[in-house]
């Protein structure tokens, strides 16, 4: 009888959703990408535009707002889809683009080609994503509504059979559900891997009746900003996922911990959460069944470390957010001491898509131990920044060159960073590596959250190294005496080694041996992969380190400490003095012959004048060791 | 309740309650094991200075006695070269944040730092890391004790017998990081606090952090 009820309940709100949104299919509409990255490229200005335009122009067009799109380098970005054409997306949109699209395309129906970047659907006459080598590579599971669809509006989600997955999953018993995700072997997608079902299993088995599932929507690491996105453009679809969790392990309240930072994602959540309340998706008796469940937002404090799960209970509890050795496990202990389950946004995104076309569908992407795609951000000195959803497996070389578009400029790769903080760097040599929970593991780095940062010849391996450790230095909550201290150290020696303050090899020998104390004392995860980025680029990069001690050389021209500006003479020009008022402290001067130098006393290394000479010239070059100036400048007389 | 095992440390045969910590099993046999943090009664070990480390036979690497139950048949060896390791560094690392200066130190000779240097035959020398200067003023209490945090090593004893065995609740950890201290809540002065004076406090400190004002002379003159 049940099912019928909750197979009704379902057909209801879907034959609902649809109705709403038939009139969008009739109609132009314009579609605004107002995620946190869209809204700091200018959406908002966008949005008003096509109101006004719209508006002062008497169309029948609407204007939606969706979230991340994933292609961040061409924010701000709108779909218009208007009847009798395919979906087109134009990037970089600003009002005159606006004004533009609206009297062409809207108004007379020239989609204006020349600045669509790309068709969503199939068609003959535009190019879809599939034809470019990045749609071409990617696969989209969590990312697939993103973008698409109004995070605001719910009925947007069911209207693409969200919560389908939550109707079945009431109508089995928690344990199919269970086999089902164990089926799957989907892995944690926080950073570790550790498989999902594994940890619902032990969750589920834990005695009491009362327990706790929490959604870990922290994302502390630098220049990571997935789960944020998948928050902010498509909040069911981890809502979903967390219901059905609490069905299968037996809880009544679920919590997201997402970091204060966040408050566009706690806003779409909060809408969310009300809507889906409304219409019977939480509370008591969800669509009709006997199954009573609840989710609160808590709001964390923002440190790093509040990922860690066991810090992450602390700071829920009020206390101050520090790890706890373990076991005992969440599992058996987490929240008030109960029974919980914490898992990662994107873990928790999967399970709708699990549930719905079955483990064997899941299997079917990716690679045999580690199924399904990765999410990344990919940031750095790449083509294409932004969002990917690509299949596990994908080599590092395919996601950079391929899907990234490569190093832009004629600049030559050097390593990719990723994992974030805890991560570690892989060079040129690994890139044929399958991205994969194992794979990455071996060759030091980790999957991480799934920030992916690439580096070119301009980058200094030891300076990057130092800037991952300053991060997770800082953030160390300073409980345990490795991870305190140590990383201290490591950071002091890492600093005077940019500095080139270091005189002894030696001190390799003592930054390695330190390192590897401190992943194997270190109480916690945070101190534990630390050292990380500094192993592997000692690993892979000893030269570069080498030179920064022996020669006081940086090789990549980053270390301030070890670099001069040069203005060399033979490529200025002379009648230009563009270097000269770029100096803010007046370091540039003109020389009697009429060329110009750098007074090296008063220098403060800016970069400003080599970003104002015309590249025509080229003139002024960075130096190292800085003492290579005195050396030209002895040579031309 | 729990039944009683036998396990092997250091070649040694000992019983102990099932599923006691393995730091508590060796102490009561007098195998020394180096500790700052531990507090037998504490239900979830802090485990935060990372000192005693041993060798479980079966598992991959070491591990803090104060967090491992004991089983039956288990071996443990207090010292192996990884061990050993482990526990050097993380000593040289408390010392790198602390005053070194055990000849005006009213502690000296009954400092746990200089019980551990001993055991494991370390210097009380900072030989691989440089000083991280830790300098604070010396605070005094308005009657009892006095308080160096240039000289804490933050294991947190004073604040569980603040809590659980005086019950009083008036000092706490602060700060995140390097900047973590022992302090008041509210970082207020100790007289302005919930302080009550027992010196409970004083008596659980390992090192010379917390003193008692009379054991304070020989600071000063030096
Ligand atoms: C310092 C530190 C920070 C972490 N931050 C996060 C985070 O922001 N988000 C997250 O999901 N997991 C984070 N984790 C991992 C969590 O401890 C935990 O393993 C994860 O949430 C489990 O979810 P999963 O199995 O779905 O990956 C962090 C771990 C450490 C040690
Ligand atoms: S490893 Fe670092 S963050 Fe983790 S408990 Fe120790 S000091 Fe705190
Ligand atoms: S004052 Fe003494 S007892 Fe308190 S934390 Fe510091 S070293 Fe430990």
């Amino acid at each position: 009888m049940s099912a019928i009820v909750i197979e009704g309940y379902y057909a209801g709100l879907k034959s609902k959703a649809d109705h709403k949104l038939l009139p969008l299919k009739e109609k132009p509409v314009i579609w605004v990408g107002t995620a946190t990255c869209g809204k700091a490229a200018g959406a908002i200005e966008v949005r008003e535009a096509f109101k006004k335009e719209i508006k002062s122009r008497g169309l029948d067009a609407e204007v939606m707002e969706v979230g991340c799109m994933g292609h961040c380098y061409a924010e701000p970005l709108t779909v218009i889809s208007k009847p009798g054409f395919p979906p087109l997306c134009y990037g970089h949109v600003d009002e005159g683009l606006v004004k533009r699209l609206v009297e062409d395309f809207l108004v007379n129906d020239d989609p204006c080609y020349e600045y669509a970047m790309v068709a969503l659907e199939p068609n003959d006459i535009f190019p879809t994503l599939t034809d470019f080598p990045r749609g071409a590579y990617e696969e989209k599971i969590i990312l697939e509504d993103c973008g698409f669809i109004d995070p605001e509006d719910i009925d947007h989600y069911i209207a693409r059979e969200g919560y389908a997955a939550l109707a079945k999953v009431l109508t089995m018993k928690p344990e199919e559900v269970l086999e089902e995700i164990k089926a799957s072997n989907l892995r944690g997608r926080g950073g570790a891997g550790f498989p999902a079902g594994i940890k619902w299993e032990a969750c589920r088995k834990s005695p009491g009746s009362e327990k706790y599932v929490i959604v870990n929507a922290d994302e502390g690491d630098p220049g990571a900003f997935m789960d944020r996105s998948i928050l902010e453009s498509n909040p069911h679809l981890v809502i979903e996922g967390l219901i059905i969790s609490a069905y299968t392990i037996g809880s009544s309240r679920g919590y997201f911990y997402v970091r204060s930072e966040y408050p566009q994602a706690i806003r779409r959540l909060e809408t969310a959460l009300e809507q889906a309340r409304e219409k019977g998706l939480l509370g008591n008796s969800i669509m009709g069944s006997d199954f009573n469940f609840d989710i609160e937002i808590f709001r964390g404090s923002g440190a790093f470390v509040c990922g860690e799960g066991t810090a992450l209970i602390n700071s829920m509890e009020g206390k101050m957010g520090i790890p706890e050795h373990r076991p005992p496990r969440l599992a058996e202990s987490g929240f008030r001491g109960k029974p919980t389950l914490l898992n990662n946004v994107k873990t928790f995104a999967y399970v709708p898509a699990i549930i719905r076309k079955g483990a064997d569908w899941f299997k079917s992407t990716g690679t045999s131990k580690s199924p399904g795609t990765a999410v990344f951000s990919l940031v750095g000195k790449v083509g294409n920044s932004g969002l990917v959803e690509v299949p596990m497996g994908t080599t590092l070389r395919q996601l950079v060159y391929d899907v990234g578009e490569g190093i832009p400029g004629e600049k030559k790769f050097k390593a990719v960073q990723i994992g974030g903080p805890s991560g570690g760097c892989l060079p040129e040599s690994a890139l044929d590596v399958p991205i994969d929970f194992d794979s990455l593991h071996e060759a030091g780095a980790i999957m991480g959250s799934g920030g992916l940062v690439i580096l070119d010849e301009d980058d200094c391996m030891v300076a990057i190294a130092r800037y991952f450790l300053e991060f997770t230095q800082k953030e160390s909550c300073g409980k345990c005496t490795f991870c305190r201290l140590g990383t201290k150290h490591m950071l002091d020696i890492l600093t005077r080694i940019t500095k080139g303050q270091e005189e002894d090899l030696a001190s390799l020998d003592i930054l390695r041996e330190l390192a590897e104390d401190i992943e194997a004392g270190s109480l916690c995860n945070l101190g534990k992969t630390a050292p990380n980025p500094v192993l592997t680029t000692i690993r892979y990069f000893l030269d570069e380190y080498k030179e920064h001690i022996v020669n006081k050389r940086c090789p990549a021209l980053m270390c301030t400490d070890l670099i001069a500006f040069y203005i060399a003479p033979e490529k200025c020009s002379k009648l230009c003095n563009a270097c000269v008022g770029s100096c803010p402290t007046e370091a540039v001067y003109t020389r009697e012959d009429g060329l110009k130098a750098i007074n090296q006393d008063k220098c403060v290394k800016c970069n400003n004048c080599l970003k104002a000479c015309p590249t025509e010239y080229s003139a002024v070059i960075k130096l190292s060791p800085p003492e290579l100036v005195v050396e030209k400048e002895r040579e031309q007389k | 309740m729990s039944k009683t095992i036998t396990l092997t440390i250091d070649d040694r045969k000992v019983t102990a309650p099932e599923g006691e910590k393995l730091l508590w099993v060796a102490l009561e046999n007098d195998i020394y094991i180096p500790n700052l943090c531990a507090i037998k009664e504490e239900g979830r070990p802090s485990a935060s200075c990372r000192l005693c480390f041993v060798h479980v036979e079966g598992l991959p690497a070491p591990v803090t006695s104060c967090t491992q139950a004991v089983r039956e048949g288990m071996v443990v060896k207090t010292r192996t070269p990884q061990v050993d390791r482990l526990v050097r560094t993380a000593f040289e690392l408390l010392l790198s944040d602390h005053r070194l200066k055990c000849s005006t130190c009213p502690q000296n000779r009954s400092c746990e730092l200089q019980k551990i240097a001993r055991a494991r035959g370390l210097k009380l020398k900072l030989k691989r890391f440089k000083s991280l200067g830790k300098e604070y003023p010396l605070y005094e209490s308005p009657g009892l004790f006095t308080f160096d945090r240039s000289r804490c090593v933050l294991c947190g004893r004073c604040v569980w017998v603040d809590h659980e065995v005086a019950k009083v609740g008036a000092i706490g950890f602060a700060r995140r990081g390097l900047k973590r201290m022992v302090t008041t809540f509210g970082n207020i002065d100790l007289d302005a606090s919930s302080c009550t004076e027992c010196g409970l406090c004083v008596k659980a400190c390992p090192v010379g952090a917390l003193n008692f004002t009379g054991e304070q002379s020989s600071e000063k003159d030096g």
